[in-house]
């Protein structure tokens, strides 16, 4: 109680007005590709691109720099998109058959993505529930007709609706119904068959009246919308995927689900076309599956390209995800790592033009976004400026350096352009273009290090709001694998035909575990850096502008130091090839230490002034001089008790026996129960109390609430000599003189301090003399509540961090006060404290765990600028709790300042992936291949500043959004008048439906008196979905019943009812 | 005088005692005037001096009639074992430091080493070498009750001092909901309940804790609205100095304020005692404000060296306590802002802060609560 009285003291005024000034809680922008992406669609007027995903979150991207995102209400699917050309508007349609109305809106110069209108498609009534058939009118598939006014809506009964889109309106008496086309088929061909569902509207370029229709039966109908008939029917007997509509109009594509395609001639003959001029399984002739999507473009130079996506021989090649592209003879085979989502090639769409002209084929796919330059001869890859997918191999650690010298950033780029594969010309040829950036150039630069699961250490530039890839370090080449034969043999098998060209760079695929990058740490004034994995292996590179051919030193070091009693049971450690290697300009190793026992590193720390590599790992941590190549120190951290420690990563062998041993008594238990029947009693009872005492534990387990056992932590508990953390100062370890100290701190909460003798530099020289480094143990600090230490940093004398090595020297940053007064800071899982140095008493403390209840997962040290004024700025403690929360508190004085929930509790790998940069943002894993980037600062935000040339009356859709309760009450929100007759339920279905509520009074008028004429009226003016209706409340019509069986397997759709 | 009883050795005559004493594997025999002991103090410095340890810290232990041994360490108990010798006093004396406390008290010189209470419950035989009998200054509260004043009558208060102990808190908390008066009427919330007492543990020794007792608070800090996660990590955080306040399940127990008749507000209870003798009070004041803060530092002078604290024999313990003990006296002016973090659980004001722990004396002392 009294401890609150005394933080409110705080709370003065003044203090709370700089903290406003200073600190502030924004998430800005997602890096990386969209979490399983579920829908694309490009404008290719504005020339932007929106990618749609299954959480139902919206994403459109520009030029690099020009991004927009928004989130549906519903976590529903986004299962098409559909831009508005030149709006600047996007309708989704989502798997729960809402349609939405996205704008891309000014504000303050800057343009944000909105929802501006949602609209509940109606569909089946759930009144009596179990009987009826659900959902009439699954949307299939969505048309924007005459320049994006009105949407046809096909169905899954076969109808199409008509939507006027500025008001998400159904247009009344206009939906087309399959009755209505069967009347123009021969009756041959209706043969009592319904039409199916439909698969494709096509509209026409130059000719909106015409919209070209097919059915999922085959039957391609164009259909003239200004004279309300058919114009012309192609009789497919072949059960269509897609269509497309050639530009000249002279041709129509079509795809099938047994792998083919066809070409239908258009002549303008009434009667009704009955076969393809060309019909060709492409991979045949053994069976194919279905091409999914088919496009159609041609090309000034003569020819046209057909791309399609899917129809590979089943058995051989069922599992690939291909696009194949043919022009004339030639036809790549586009081989992708992960699923085809869609589609579309950036190409003319001025009616005027006589030619596609495709200039670029984007594909995305559930893992990344690939996109070819279809102009240059060969069809090469474009990068992407963006979309990058982060995760092309598991992301295991991440680190943020700032402030990246000019310098260094300009070799690191060169470095990845001499990496890449592709021309840099080809870099300008990025055909989403749209919008423009007005993001200011950032200040300063910043790169991300994200280390991966295949050895991989990926370079990105994170100043701005587009994530770039800037280069990728490969650490795979050093190691003898297993699996590079493999490799090459299995590449040899593969034939010629189909002519498959792999694409993409997602390859989750590991060749081995151990080559896992566990830690990483550079140092960005000497290009040195240090990668550490998981088989204890800790490489030390330096950047080289130019490629060369030599070997790298190896050393190991055994940090059990002659601890008797253990043996590692986990893997072994990575075999180093022998001998020069050739090495690609860029970083190249030149030291490898190896940890004995070969566990995974868990902490890793460089020293590029002092030449010294400090790494840690579940045994004990070492200090290796990598300038003369030999071992410093080694210290096992290890507690004799602690068995877990020596087992591995393997221990995990014991819970599959006992897994295995599991399964094996459900099949022994379930082959006693077949026998059951011709068992006699007394067997009966030995297997019931054979199933008792096999329940009898679990039984037991299942029945105890969950409960938590309060217990101090202790020194034997497991794994409590993993070195969490290590840290280089010059400091004040052992008297009043400073000098070069290593810290590292324990999962059991033991600190050690070392005093390092370090020969000094020669003035002027860059290199140390070469003598051996010393380290004497200082101190030895035990936390008494022994919990993790999470990080440790020495404070100088006026109470900021030290400087990064060379940092103050070159003149970087201000020299830190060596006078004395140094303080370390020891952040554990459960408390911040702060103790004097050289003789190491407590000076202050936050108990965080004690307060909170939380503990503390992530800390850093961060610069908070002033919004207010320019040059004041704060170093703060910025922490992340196994909740989630963000913290933050003063340093020295460890007082919390403000504090911010930033992640789910639940999502441990965003709490796990969470890295603090020095000025106060922050990065964590939203997916597996996305980066949210927050800030905690009010000043250093980055966030997308961007506009779009719009060219569209904005108030209109705001004026008739005024208008619009009238007509969406009218049509999309008639459930209300059944809500007193039917299932409680519709209510709220309809107030999420509807953009406003409104008084049900007013609704009912109007209503009942359409659905009376709905009751009566003939099939011209109503869908088959009033038909069912009607059907439903008087219980008798032919038509309905047979449009009910077409769609017996919709069963989602329950809520709404539309009567007209 | 050394002399003259080392003369009246072995003469056996009715006035002298014979005084055979033990230390380490030698003997030395002396006797004593019966009738003229002396003080206790003497008599330590004669064994001090007979064994030629002057300046170690002995622990002394007598033989008595029924065989235990038993400790001498001050008058009244050195009279009772001049008195009681017949014809010989049989005296151990065991180096303060490598005592094996658990060789006093009943019948341990005849059974020495009972082998089943080894066997069944090593962790209950080691605990015990840090309690030396009659020493008032090594006593240790294991719990308390605190704060009677100023809580409701339903609900109580509960320290445990894990310090020093070897003894686990022995206790599992989880999920559950109870009712509560709300402005709405009654409403049942999710509370945190007591769910497990472990047998020979902490919590259950003190009988102050019981299954189905609701956690109100921890260490002060209210877990309405905290997981099960959230409180374990907390209680977990002040384990060394855990202070539970719950509403016990069963509320026939709880203590009732009015049968004091002086002095139901804390406040001047405690005035009025405050010039009671607190002989135990300083030395245990640190630990009980913040036995957490104790970080062991230990100053190194290049040898490589275990953590004392991981080796788990009892001699090391003890010496780390001493440590820690030292640390502590000299840190304590240096921890500036101690009432702000610490005793969260005293009263509303500074001063009863400063007053809390004679009142915990006193109620210790009043009988009502008291279990060490």
């Amino acid at each position: 109680m009294m401890k609150f009285r005394f933080r409110r003291q705080g709370a003065d005024p003044q203090r709370e007005k700089l903290k406003q000034e200073l600190f502030a809680f924004n998430k800005t922008v997602e890096h990386g590709f969209p979490n399983q992406p579920s829908a694309l669609a490009f404008d290719p007027e504005l020339r932007i691109m929106a990618i749609g995903t299954r959480s139902g979150a919206v994403k459109i991207y520009g030029a690099p720099g020009v991004e927009f995102t928004g989130l549906h209400r519903d976590a529903a699917t986004v299962t098409q998109m559909h831009f508005l050309p030149g709006q600047g508007r996007l309708l989704t349609l989502l798997d729960d058959s809402s349609l939405h109305l996205w704008e891309i809106v000014h504000h303050n110069g800057c343009a944000h993505l909105e929802e501006a209108l949602s609209f509940q498609l109606p569909s089946r009534p759930g009144f009596d529930g179990a009987s009826t058939p659900s959902s009439l009118t699954r949307v299939t598939v969505v048309l924007l007709l005459a320049a994006g006014d009105i949407a046809a809506l096909g169905t899954e009964g076969g109808s199409i609706y008509f939507l006027d889109v500025t008001t998400l309106a159904l247009l009344e008496r206009q939906t087309l119904s399959p009755d209505e086309i069967l009347r123009s088929v021969p009756d041959d061909y209706r043969c009592g068959k319904a039409l199916g569902p439909v698969e494709s509207l096509q509209g026409h370029l130059r000719d909106p009246t015409k919209i070209l229709i097919g059915y999922s039966r085959g039957l391609l109908v164009i259909w003239n919308q200004a004279a309300q008939c058919v114009d012309h029917v192609f009789l497919g007997n072949q059960q269509l995927e897609s269509l497309c509509w050639g530009r000249n109009s002279g041709t129509i594509i079509s795809s099938h689900s047994d792998g083919s395609y066809a070409i239908w001639p258009m002549n303008t003959g009434s009667s009704p076309t009955l076969q393809p001029s060309v019909a060709t399984v492409p991979y045949g002739p053994f069976p194919c599956k279905a091409i999914n999507k088919i496009l159609w473009r041609n090309c000034e130079s003569g020819g046209h390209f057909i791309i399609f996506s899917g129809g590979m021989p089943r058995a051989s090649y069922g599992d690939r995800h291909c696009v194949s592209v043919l022009r004339a003879e030639t036809l790549v085979t586009l081989d992708f790592t992960s699923r085809i989502i869609d589609f579309f090639t950036v190409h003319s769409t001025r009616p005027e033009d006589e030619f596609d002209d495709p200039q670029a084929l984007a594909v995305l796919l559930e893992e990344e976004l690939v996109v070819l330059d279809l102009q240059t001869p060969g069809w090469p890859s474009v990068p992407a400026p963006y979309l990058a997918p982060l995760h092309s191999s598991a992301i295991t650690c991440s680190a943020h350096v700032a402030n990246v010298p000019a310098k260094l950033w300009a070799r690191i780029v060169s470095a990845g352009e001499q990496q890449s594969p592709q021309p840099i010309s080809s870099a300008s040829n990025w055909p989403i273009t749209g919008g423009r950036n007005l993001a200011q150039e950032p200040s300063q630069r910043g790169l991300l290090l994200t280390g991966h699961e295949d050895g991989t250490v990926r370079f990105w530039d994170a100043s701005g709001v587009a994530l770039r890839p800037l280069y990728k370090l490969s650490t795979a080449g050093l190691f003898q694998t297993d699996c590079e034969h493999a490799d090459s043999l299995a590449q040899a098998a593969e034939d010629d035909w189909p002519p498959f060209r792999k694409v993409g760079c997602f390859d989750p695929y590991s060749d081995d575990p151990r080559l896992g990058v566990q830690k990483v740490a550079l140092c960005k004034y000497t290009a040195q850096m240090v990668v550490a994995g998981t088989a204890g292996q800790v490489l030390v590179l330096e950047l080289n502008d130019v490629p060369t051919e030599q070997a790298v030193s190896v050393a190991s070091v055994d940090l059990l130091q002659d601890r008797e009693g253990f043996t590692w049971k986990g893997h072994e450690r990575l075999s180093p090839r022998a001998g020069p290697l050739p090495w690609p300009a860029g970083f190249q190793p030149r030291v490898l230490v190896q940890c004995l026992p070969p566990a995974a590193v868990t902490a890793v720390t460089l020293h590029a002034e002092w030449s010294l590599v400090a790494f840690g790992t579940s045994h004990g941590f070492g200090l290796f001089d990598y300038q003369r190549k030999s071992p410093v120190l080694a210290r096992c951290t290890l507690h004799p008790n602690d068995s877990l420690a020596m087992e591995g990563p393997l221990s995990r062998v014991k819970s599959l026996k006992k897994s295995l041993r599991q399964s094996f008594r459900r099949i022994r238990k379930s082959r006693v129960s077949g026998k059951k029947r011709i068992a006699n009693a007394n067997s009966k009872l030995q297997e019931a109390n054979a199933q008792l005492a096999e329940q009898a534990c679990p039984h037991d387990i299942e029945m105890t609430p969950v409960q938590r056992r309060i217990e101090p932590r202790s020194a034997d508990d497991s794994l409590s000599g993993v070195v969490r953390c290590l840290y280089f100062a010059d400091t004040f370890l052992r008297d009043a003189h400073h000098g070069p100290t290593m810290w590292a701190g324990t999962n059991s909460g033991s600190v050690f301090a070392y005093a390092l003798e370090v020969p000094a530099a020669v003035a002027g020289g860059e290199k140390r003399p070469e003598r051996a480094v010393e380290a004497v143990l200082g101190k030895e600090v035990q936390l008494m509540h022994r919990a993790p230490v999470v990080a440790i940093a020495v404070l100088d004398g006026r109470g900021r961090p030290l400087p990064e090595p060379y940092e103050a020297s070159r003149d970087l940053a201000q020299a830190p006060d060596m006078q004395g007064g140094h303080a370390v800071l020891i952040a554990s899982e459960e408390q911040f404290k702060v103790f004097t140095l050289p003789k190491v008493s407590a000076k202050t403390k936050f108990k965080l765990t004690a307060h909170e209840g939380c503990r503390v997962r992530k800390v850093a040290l961060a610069t908070f600028a002033s919004v207010a004024c320019e040059d004041y700025a704060e170093t703060c403690l910025a922490c992340l709790t196994n909740l989630g929360d963000v913290h933050v508190f003063s340093v020295p004085g460890l007082r919390p300042q403000v504090h911010y929930s930033c992640i789910r509790k639940e999502d441990i790998s965003g709490i796990a992936s969470c890295v603090f940069t020095r000025h106060g943002q922050g990065f964590y894993l939203i997916s597996p291949s996305e980066f949210e980037r927050f800030s905690l600062s009010a000043r250093n935000i980055t966030e997308p500043l961007c506009s779009l040339d719009i060219s569209w009356p904005r108030d209109a859709t705001r004026a008739r959004v005024q208008e619009s309760p009238k007509l969406s009450q009218a049509n999309g929100n008639p459930s209300i008048i059944l809500a007193p007759q039917n299932c409680d339920r519709s209510p709220d279905l309809t107030h999420k439906g509807a953009d406003t509520p409104e008084p049900p009074e007013a609704t009912l008028s109007p209503m009942s008196i359409d659905s009376a004429t709905s009751a009566d009226t003939t099939l011209d003016t109503t869908g088959d979905v009033t038909v069912e209706d009607v059907k439903d409340f008087l219980g008798s019509s032919e038509e309905s019943e047979r449009n009910l069986r077409n769609l017996t397997e919709d069963e989602a759709h329950t809520c709404t009812i539309l009567i007209k | 005088m050394n002399r003259g009883h080392r003369h009246g050795a072995g003469s056996g005559c009715l006035g002298t005692m014979e005084v055979k004493s033990k230390f380490g594997a030698e003997f030395r025999r002396f006797s004593l005037e019966r009738s003229k002991p002396g003080r206790f103090e003497e008599f330590y410095g004669l064994l001090q001096h007979v064994h030629k340890i002057p300046n170690v810290d002995v622990l002394v232990g007598y033989a008595d009639v029924h065989g235990d041994l038993l400790p001498i360490n001050n008058d009244d108990n050195y009279h009772k074992a001049v008195s009681t010798a017949n014809p010989l006093l049989r005296i151990f004396i065991q180096k303060k430091e490598e005592a094996d406390y658990s060789a006093f008290g009943t019948d341990t010189l005849i059974k020495k080493k009972n082998v089943l209470t080894n066997v069944l419950r090593p962790d209950n035989h080691r605990k015990k070498p840090h309690i030396v009998i009659s020493m008032p200054q090594d006593f240790r509260p294991v719990s308390s009750i605190i704060d009677v004043d100023i809580l409701p009558e339903t609900h109580r208060r509960v320290r445990l001092y894990k310090y020093g102990t070897e003894k686990p808190l022995g206790f599992y908390i989880r999920d559950g909901s109870s009712v509560r008066v709300t402005p709405h009427g009654l409403e049942k919330v999710p509370g945190i309940f007591i769910s497990r007492l472990v047998p020979g543990g902490l919590a259950q020794s003190t009988g102050l804790l019981a299954v189905n007792d609701e956690v109100l608070e921890v260490n002060g800090i209210e877990v309405s609205g905290k997981s099960l996660d959230q409180v374990t990590d907390m209680m977990i955080a002040n384990s060394r100095n855990l202070i539970i306040t719950v509403r016990p399940a069963n509320q026939r127990n709880n203590v009732v304020r009015n049968s004091r008749a002086s002095g139901s507000s804390g406040q001047s209870t405690d005035n009025s005692l405050l010039g009671c003798p607190q002989p135990m009070e300083p030395s245990f004041e640190p630990e009980d404000e913040d036995s957490d803060e104790d970080d062991v530092v230990i100053e190194d002078n290049g040898v490589p060296q275990q953590i004392p604290k991981a080796v788990p024999e009892a001699e090391s313990l003890e010496s780390l306590t001493q440590i820690e003990l030292s640390f502590e006296s000299g840190q304590n002016g240096l921890i500036p802002s101690r009432g702000l973090s610490l005793a969260p659980t005293a009263g509303g004001t500074d001063s009863e802060f400063e007053t809390r722990a004679p009142d915990q004396k006193l109620l210790e002392e009043d009988g009502t609560i008291i279990t060490l």
